[in-house]
């Protein structure tokens, strides 16, 4: 996930940052939404679906989207799982984990140690802890070897959940 | 949002074509005057009863969001999962700190030492480690910080 945005790649006008903080809260639930954040920024309907397109061509917006809630659709046990994978075999193994359909989240990042000495970090989602567990067991087949310790944190409370907020 | 957190739907609080709603929107939407109706034509439903829909389940807690995501470091901004090692005695305290700043976008308790885990988005990269460094200061406590060097999945895919 580098090459979103590429050196040199003009980030946001005043116009564009106007309309993430008009969107980020959320899309408006109208038949023409894109009309209504125009109407409320003084701008036409063409322009903000010019600009908002562009952004996502850009990688400045992902996509539009639903984020459903794992925990009320019964994905209720959600667990962090990390693992301490050999450095020159992260790339390929990260990828192998990330294209698993029950994780979501990849990430290969900086130990800590010796507080922490796991660099990848994986999502796995299930039903319950067993359904989670055995997934976890999965995952430590395919890492083999290369995985010289895990360790899986379950969320226990949802703390704080908000999109994206952009200062001004 | 801790209330509506701990709450389970019901399996007969979504019909076959709400699953089909909350499936098919996980991967996009589109940037059209008429949106609704584009995307409703798709799952045989019309844009009124799309918007209906998307609203009864944001209602019931079955999507936490439904817009654009937008990727902080495309803007020129950051992201970072940050943990902190938070004693039991002052978790209401310090929980209070860590949620007041803007830059927290997701926080969840986990089942480890380090148990408080947050997701800072600042609109630069300095703002990652200025805002850590207040929230130390703030708590005396260390925020450990955990950016990604290499991402290999992005994203959901909840089958509902």
């Amino acid at each position: 996930m580098t090459a979103a945005n590429p050196r040199g790649m003009a980030p946001l006008d005043a116009i564009d940052r106007r309309i993430v903080r008009a969107t980020q809260a959320g899309l408006p639930l109208t038949p023409q939404p894109y009309a209504e954040i125009a109407a409320v920024l003084d701008l036409t309907e063409a322009e903000v679906i010019d600009r908002i397109a562009a952004m996502q061509e850009r990688g400045i917006i992902r996509r539009i989207a639903i984020a459903p809630h794992h925990y009320a659709l019964g994905m209720t046990a959600n667990g962090m799982s990390v693992w301490d994978v050999a450095d020159d075999r992260i790339s390929d193994l990260g990828a192998r984990i990330g294209a698993l359909p029950y994780v979501t989240h990849c990430y290969q990042r900086p130990r800590a140690l010796p507080q922490w000495p796991y660099n990848l970090f994986a999502m796995l989602h299930g039903s319950g802890r067993d359904e989670v567990e055995a997934k976890r067991r999965e995952v430590a087949a395919i890492l083999g070897d290369a995985c010289r310790g895990s360790d899986i944190l379950y969320s226990t409370r949802i703390l704080k959940k908000t999109g994206l907020r952009l200062a001004d | 949002m801790t209330r509506s957190a701990r709450t389970i739907l019901p399996p007969e609080a979504l019909d076959p074509t709400d699953r089909a709603i909350l499936n098919a929107l996980q991967d996009g939407f589109p940037i059209t005057p008429r949106p609704y109706d584009d995307a409703g034509a798709a799952l045989g439903i019309t844009g009124a009863e799309l918007i209906d829909r998307i609203a009864r389940l944001r209602e019931i807690g079955a999507i936490t969001r439904f817009g654009p995501f937008f990727d902080a470091a495309a803007m020129g901004g950051a992201f970072c999962l940050c943990a902190m090692a938070v004693p039991a005695d002052r978790w209401d305290e310090v929980l209070t700190k860590v949620n007041a700043h803007p830059q927290v976008a997701h926080n969840y308790e986990r089942t480890h030492a380090l148990n408080m885990w947050f997701v800072l988005a600042t609109d630069t990269p300095e703002g990652i480690t200025r805002t850590a460094q207040a929230i130390e200061a703030e708590t005396g406590l260390d925020v450990m910080l955990f950016p990604k060097l290499e991402e290999y999945f992005i994203g959901f895919r909840v089958q509902a």
